[in-house]
């Protein structure tokens, strides 16, 4: 054995390009990698498709970025605009804002790239949220995926943090509000909120160090993060494989779809230079943060229609929200000397704080409460899993009732109502709107499982009426193939899962609590179509059978 | 005129003809308007205009402000208002009102100026007020940046930063200022018409009002150097427009993308 292994002659490039890639190769070992990950399967759906947007978006946002530091100047040094834009002209105003005018209108291409960034920063999160909201639906956080449901989670909180430094960074009137908003939220902490805003501000709001300090966690500390995030992200999607929907041949022990190299990866190299012409073609088209609008800032102006981007935007608009005083009832209270603003306190930490709590948690709630411990690679549809679904649209349905209010004052412009009246009844939306998405919710899953059942059992409705020999009308039903049978009962339903005592033979009290849960949760359940009821029914349907036409249909009530 | 008749039926004919009549229409309405502009220039009024007007008012407008302007339940006085609150209420058809509400609307103006006029006499003459502005006032030809400087502190947490309008309490609202003409921003804020407040020459000076006018002028015809402003709305119309227009099309290339598998 030995001998003949020496004896092997060693590989021979015939060619350059072949003599160049096996050097290469012998040293790191590329065809190894290039093996392992070009046979790496995906499955091909257009919604799998978001987190490549959000990366993308990232990367894209990287190389604007950095054509923006070349001509930014993060100083709050007192300067007067000598640039081109003449309605500013010589107005007092910061090296920062300045510097942001010039590079949108004296720097070649840079308002361009000023677009480029700040639609992809836009896009960006976006396509985090609706990747997650995909996640969610589709139970896709379930094992052995709940942690990187997790590094998810902290990448939208960096995303929107990456968001809203760089939105602070022109000085402009915009953002000088956004940032003076972020100030009365952190002095609103009790005890601590002051010094920490005096810290961060270095002294009063605004002072002369918050730009410089928000521009270093802008281009430094938090893309490192998300960079790192997005490593720890993609790795575990290798480890973990990627998730399929139901379907004929796909199981939790396979992946069915195209491998990585060459379709795959050429599909996804093309996708990127899409995500990227899009962009330009906003960046080109739609103007965004036009900060020449704005002027500088200062602290006296606030200007009307003044937002954050749309990512912040429900904590804006849970603020808006907020009562200052219910008829005698007041939020502000002084004690031992110290102001307790609990109408900026609360609608600006609670909400979000909820929304976040159990956004990270809900892996593992779910999974208390299904005590299912095994691996889970196969989707949901979102039908199929009525109550979770439901939670989801609850959860949305508040975030976007607080996320209209941030654009409360252009609902009542724009449809002629009045401003106060927007506010009433996003205030009660605040409370019930979730309670109807979920019930609304809920109902449509249960009513969606119905039909597929139905449709299983006795086949699609072709509208065809024939009328029976003795009289009778019937409808022509078409029998569905086995493919799209399956997906239709190829799905679990689980049950509740009544209490269950522990080793010691006790029901414990949080037991009794889990098996509520799981009672709330899956009391309401529409079990998939068993091979017995298909039998049976499709025997049925054979029983009635005519030969209606040409066609063989199978016939049904 | 032989020639001439000889010509008439050369193939260039009926073009020359055309070219005449418009010149002729043309010069004969540039005759016109600069007669108007004369007229709207004559702030000192005549005492016909003052007594058409007085009929004016008696017909169209006592039914809430009452005979001789002294205000009813239904209508302000309007002893003292100046000619300057005629002119904005009427020429931009605010006033006479549509319909009772949280403001008045603008609409189409239901008086032509000369009517206009009439009646801004009548109520000047009922007791002093802001007088219409003059016309070097309103050339658009002062200093944008302080314009700009005074709009940003005083105008734009009601009409936006870029003049776009805003909501105020219970159904009313700030307008958008564009294509709104210099007189009628001047007589604004001189006035203080439906909830604005006023800013007399003591606030802002008639040269910083100019110079209002001049920013906001400038702004208008500038336009927009990013493309489309997406109605200067600000953030809300950004987000809107990535999630549906944005977010629209790369999901409608993903599914392109995807369509040929099953």
């Amino acid at each position: 054995m030995s001998a003949s292994s020496t004896a092997e002659a060693p590989f021979v490039p015939k060619t350059k390009v072949g003599s160049f890639t096996n050097f290469v190769d012998e040293r790191v070992g590329g065809s190894g990698i290039l093996r392992e990950f070009g046979r790496k399967v995906f499955p091909d759906h257009w919604s799998f498709m978001f987190g490549e947007v959000a990366l993308y978006s990232f990367v894209i946002l990287l190389m604007s970025g950095t054509f923006l530091t070349f001509f930014f100047d993060p100083s709050m040094a007192e300067t007067h605009y000598q640039g081109s834009y003449t309605p500013l002209y010589n107005v007092e105003m910061s090296v920062a804002y300045s510097s942001s005018l010039n590079i949108s209108f004296d720097v070649r291409g840079g308002l361009f790239m000023r677009q480029v960034h700040h639609w992809a920063a836009l896009l960006f999160v976006a396509s985090l949220g609706v990747h997650m909201l995909r996640v969610f639906f589709t139970g896709a956080f379930r094992k052995p995926r709940e942690m990187n449901w997790v590094v998810g989670g902290v990448l939208l909180i960096l995303a929107m943090a990456a968001g809203f430094t760089g939105y602070s960074l022109p000085d402009d009137l915009l953002s000088g509000n956004g940032l003076r908003i972020i100030d009365g939220v952190i002095k609103s902490i009790p005890v601590i909120g002051t010094y920490t805003s005096f810290f961060l501000f270095g002294g009063e709001f605004p002072g002369t160090a918050i730009i410089g300090r928000l521009y270093v966690l802008h281009i430094l500390l938090v893309p490192a993060l998300i960079l790192l995030m997005i490593v720890i992200h993609l790795f575990m999607v290798v480890v973990h494989k990627h998730t399929q929907y139901p379907g004929p041949g796909r199981n939790d022990g396979n992946v069915v779809g195209y491998p990585l190299g060459p379709v795959y990866a050429a599909k996804a190299g093309g996708f990127f230079f899409i995500v990227f012409g899009v962009l330009a073609l906003m960046a080109a088209a739609f103007t965004i943060n036009p900060i020449w609008n704005y002027g500088p800032y200062d602290p006296s102006p606030v200007s009307a229609g003044t937002q954050p981007d749309w990512y912040i935007g429900f904590v804006d608009g849970a603020l808006r929200l907020m009562p200052g005083v219910i008829n005698d009832f007041h939020f502000e209270w002084v004690i031992f000397g110290r102001t307790l603003t609990l109408n900026v306190l609360l609608p600006a930490l609670v909400p979000a704080g909820i929304i976040f709590t159990v956004l990270f948690m809900y892996p593992w709630i779910e999974r208390w409460i299904t005590k299912d411990n095994r691996e889970h690679h196969v989707l949901d549809r979102p039908r199929n899993a009525p109550t979770r679904t439901a939670i989801g649209v609850a959860g949305f349905t508040w975030y976007c009732v607080m996320w209209a209010a941030a654009g409360s004052d252009l609902i009542a412009t724009h449809f002629h109502v009045s401003l106060n009246d927007v506010t009433y009844w996003l205030r009660t939306l605040f409370f019930i709107g979730p309670v109807i998405a979920f019930i609304v919710t809920k109902r449509i899953a249960l009513a969606l499982q119905r039909k597929d059942r139905e449709i299983a059992l006795h086949g699609r409705e072709t509208g065809r009426i024939v009328r029976l020999p003795h009289g009778e009308f019937i409808e022509v039903h078409a029998p569905l193939d086995e493919y799209k049978r399956y997906k239709l009962v190829g799905f679990e339903s689980l049950a509740p899962l009544p209490a269950e005592p522990n080793e010691h033979g006790v029901v414990t009290r949080k037991e009794k609590r889990r098996a509520a849960l799981s009672k709330w949760f899956f009391e309401d359940r529409v079990a998939p179509a068993t091979p017995a009821e298909l039998e049976a029914a499709h025997a049925h349907g054979h029983h009635e059978a005519i030969a209606a036409g040409e066609d063989q249909k199978s016939l049904s009530h | 005129m032989k020639a001439l008749s000889q010509k008439r039926r050369h193939p260039l004919a009926a073009i020359a003809l055309l070219l005449m009549g418009l010149l002729l229409t043309g010069g004969l309405y540039a005759v016109a308007t600069t007669v108007n502009q004369a007229k709207a220039d004559t702030t000192s009024f005549s005492a016909s205009d003052v007594e058409e007007g007085g009929k004016l008012f008696a017909a169209n407008c006592a039914t809430c402000h009452g005979m001789g302007a002294s205000g009813t339940q239904d209508g302000p006085s309007l002893v003292g208002v100046g000619a300057a609150a005629v002119d904005f209420q009427v020429g931009t058809g605010r006033m006479p009102m549509q319909m009772s509400g949280p403001q008045a609307q603008q609409k189409p103006a239901q008086f032509n100026e000369e009517q206009t006029k009439q009646l801004a006499a009548y109520v000047a003459s009922l007791g002093a007020g802001p007088a219409i502005p003059e016309e070097h006032l309103l050339d658009g030809k002062g200093d944008a940046a302080n314009g700009g400087e005074l709009f940003r502190v005083n105008c734009a947490m009601c009409h936006n930063a870029a003049a776009a309008g805003g909501a105020l309490t219970r159904g009313k609202f700030a307008p958008a200022l564009a294509g709104v003409s210099a007189e009628h921003i001047y007589e604004a804020m001189a006035t203080g018409p439906q909830n604005m407040p006023v800013f007399n020459d003591s606030n802002i000076t008639p040269e910083d009002k100019r110079d209002i006018i001049t920013f906001l002028k400038t702004i208008e015809a500038n336009g927009s150097p990013g493309g489309a402003d997406l109605g200067s709305l600000g953030p809300v119309s950004e987000g809107l427009f990535v999630w549906v227009a944005g977010l629209g099309v790369i999901i409608a290339f993903t599914i392109w993308l995807t369509s040929r598998t099953s």
